[in-house]
């Protein structure tokens, strides 16, 4: 309980000052190095604590309950947690949802968007590789071809460069039939998803998580 | 910062339409010499640009400015500038760039001659250089297309010379999502100066060098982001209200270096830059949310000389093609505030009232746009001895103004909000009015891997 309200409220570790009515307390990231110690299953830590918590947040967030910066505060709460957690991972103990390679298209350098959905969809328990901005349909195919059981998330702001999505879809296409490609940004429109041949559309990162978790419910 | 005094002093000399240093067009605009003029901006409908598109986005662009200018006419427009902000494409290979304003000052030249419709061209070429990134500022190849297109682009027609410049938006856009204050005093009032500075001697020897004005740059990237994420409720209103008045000291370095205006209609700070400087501002409002949404649709018009609706995609609405469509609801909202002009003060005063009462108390990024607070805020963005003390003091005194507004119950904001004020305020006094020491506190704290330092002259 103690360890889901850390994440929750945004309190990564002892010294982190806010929020203000945990201050001095244990964090995150000592909690979960204490339950460890106690013999506590990661899973159950993940399963009961991190991602509930991260579920909570997501949706305090999608109501406009909270700003960008506490689900920051969140999501580096759960970070610090998930630093005891990651050789579970590694030896195979833990799984995460899957994984989502995202990026902005060739052409644009927006990545505030990007970046939020990027940060809610690993606070929802997914492995992420971001490849950044500007990116070429070559480095989302090549991305793919070393996880192909990712699934695709691109982004675009502009007019100019939303037309790109088509390209990379396309080349994704060519190799990755199944693969799932969904898609954002202010110009693009679930119409436009469906003529470029992606599988979703989100207005929101809230959408994108809610489908992403939906593929493996 | 080289002002040391207000060039307007009063809250009633604050007036659309009217700058006391109003700048002359060569097709004859009086910009803030008496009325307000329109600005239409534009962008393409969903397309890629290459070589196989090339004629058919210089077909767009023809029909833009045929379509516009001829609505103005029909309306009997006083005068219209066109805003070309340039997309990658045109700004990397000039040549592009070149060929549009060319294309579009040969409609405005026609129009002049058939019907005597005055009207300019805005060129603003994107800012290449954060497309590598960690950006190289001042040594970019980049440099050199963007250079060359505000050369060649001014000798073809492009009569204001403007950009949306970058210089610090590595770290003002992690801060802005974190809404870290210190970081975005960081990114505009030592990384944004530092490169105004620079990327601003350029432009005004360019237009020096060619005859043309060197009319203002905008903290769209800084500011205005901010604006759109409080619209989405991503970060809180009180935040971005503070960081659109510390983005002046950024963007009054412009002038400092020679530009003249008028401002650029996404910078929203324009009114504390006519404050300070006298020039005349573009501003945009209501009439721009065809491209983003704000809080501050009625308000912002309050003191502008032209006004602007940040840009439309060249698409078909009921009416026509979508630019048409915003040059007439530019145009009768420039009638609406010169008919107010011609009749006399009072009657502009009566219709800045409206427009400025009918927003105020909505939203703190409003109340701070109320001619009166530029005025009280604008005394204090000239009183310290730096560019950091100068936006620390402006944006403290927003701060009290802002809480002024809520002690009285005029503006009622809720707890998620307000608890940022002592935050802010903490924050803000915090940090060391010398340069160098801000360095030292912020560089441990920063993402260094993001910007290079030597870029900026560090």
């Amino acid at each position: 309980m103690k360890l889901a309200e850390s994440v929750e409220h945004g309190k990564a570790d002892k010294n982190s000052p806010y929020p203000p009515h945990l201050k001095g307390q244990d964090g995150a990231g000592e909690l979960t190095e204490y339950a460890l110690e106690k013999g506590i299953n990661p899973k159950h830590i993940l399963s009961q604590a991190l991602i509930p918590a991260m579920d909570i947040v997501g949706k305090r967030f999608s109501e406009n309950k909270i700003f960008v910066p506490q689900m920051l505060m969140s999501a580096k709460a759960m970070g610090a947690s998930m630093f005891f957690l990651k050789p579970f991972f590694q030896s195979g103990e833990l799984k995460s949802k899957g994984t989502l390679i995202i990026g902005t298209v060739k052409g644009d350098l927006h990545d505030i968007g990007k970046n939020l959905v990027r940060m809610m969809v690993e606070g929802s328990g997914w492995n992420i590789i971001d490849l950044g901005v500007d990116v070429s349909a070559g480095s989302f195919v090549e991305t793919l071809k070393e996880n192909q059981d990712a699934i695709i998330g691109l982004s675009a702001l502009l007019t100019t460069t939303m037309v790109n999505m088509k390209e990379i879809v396309s080349e994704i296409r060519k190799e990755f039939k199944d693969t799932k490609i969904l898609i954002g940004g202010a110009p693009v429109t679930e119409e436009f998803s469906n003529t470029i041949g992606s599988d979703f559309y989100s207005a929101d990162p809230q959408g994108a998580v809610d489908y992403l978790n939906k593929l493996v419910s | 910062m080289n002002y040391k005094e207000l060039i307007i002093n009063n809250a009633s000399d604050l007036m659309f339409g009217n700058a006391p240093k109003p700048v002359i067009t060569q097709r004859g605009l009086q910009i803030g010499g008496g009325q307000v003029y329109s600005e239409l901006n534009f962008t393409l409908p969903p397309m890629s640009i290459n070589k196989l598109t090339e004629r058919e986005v210089y077909r767009h662009y023809k029909e833009i400015a045929s379509g516009a200018l001829k609505r103005a006419v029909e309306l009997n427009s006083k005068g219209v500038i066109l805003e070309f902000e340039t997309l990658m494409e045109m700004t990397k290979t000039p040549s592009i760039g070149i060929e549009i304003v060319s294309i579009m000052n040969e409609i405005c030249e026609d129009y002049y001659v058939k019907y005597g419709l005055a009207s300019e061209i805005r060129l603003t070429p994107n800012d290449l250089r954060e497309f590598e990134r960690p950006a190289k500022q001042r040594t970019s190849e980049l440099l050199k297309p963007m250079f060359e297109l505000f050369e060649k682009g001014a000798l073809a027609g492009g009569d204001l010379l403007s950009i949306e410049s970058t210089g610090g938006k590595e770290v003002s856009d992690s801060a802005l999502m974190m809404c870290d204050i210190k970081g975005m005093f960081f990114a505009m009032t030592v990384l944004g100066v530092r490169d105004m500075q620079f990327l601003w001697k350029n432009i005004v020897e360019i237009a020096n060098k060619t005859g043309k004005i060197a009319a203002g740059d905008s903290a769209c990237g800084f500011a205005n982001t901010a604006m759109v994420l409080a619209e989405k409720k991503f970060i809180p209103r009180i935040f971005s209200a503070v960081v659109r008045v510390i983005s002046v000291v950024r963007s009054i370095v412009a002038m400092e270096e020679g530009a003249i205006g008028p401002d650029k209609d996404c910078g929203y700070e324009g009114p504390f830059i006519k404050a300070i400087t006298g020039i005349p501002i573009s501003m945009e409002g209501k009439t721009a949310a065809c491209a983003h949404l704000s809080p501050l649709g009625n308000i912002s018009c309050a003191c502008a000389d032209v006004w602007s609706n940040e840009s439309v995609q060249n698409i078909k609405l009921l009416s026509g093609m979508a630019p048409t469509a915003y040059m007439e609801q530019l145009e009768y909202d420039s009638r609406l505030l010169n008919q107010a002009l011609t009749e006399g003060k009072d009657t502009s005063r009566m219709l800045q009232n409206l427009l400025v009462n009918s927003d105020i108390n909505t939203d703190p990024q409003a109340l701070i746009l109320a001619p009166e607070n530029v005025i009280r805020i604008s005394k204090q963005l000239i009183k310290g001895d730096s560019y950091i003390e100068n936006a620390k003091n402006g944006a403290l005194e927003s701060l009290n103004i802002i809480e002024e507004a809520l002690d009285s119950g005029k503006m009622k904001l809720n707890e998620m909000e307000t608890v940022y004020i002592p935050m802010l305020r903490d924050d803000i006094e915090s940090i060391p009015a010398d340069e160098s020491q801000f360095i030292d506190m912020m560089l441990p704290v920063l993402d260094q891997s993001k910007f290079t330092l030597s870029e900026y002259g560090l």
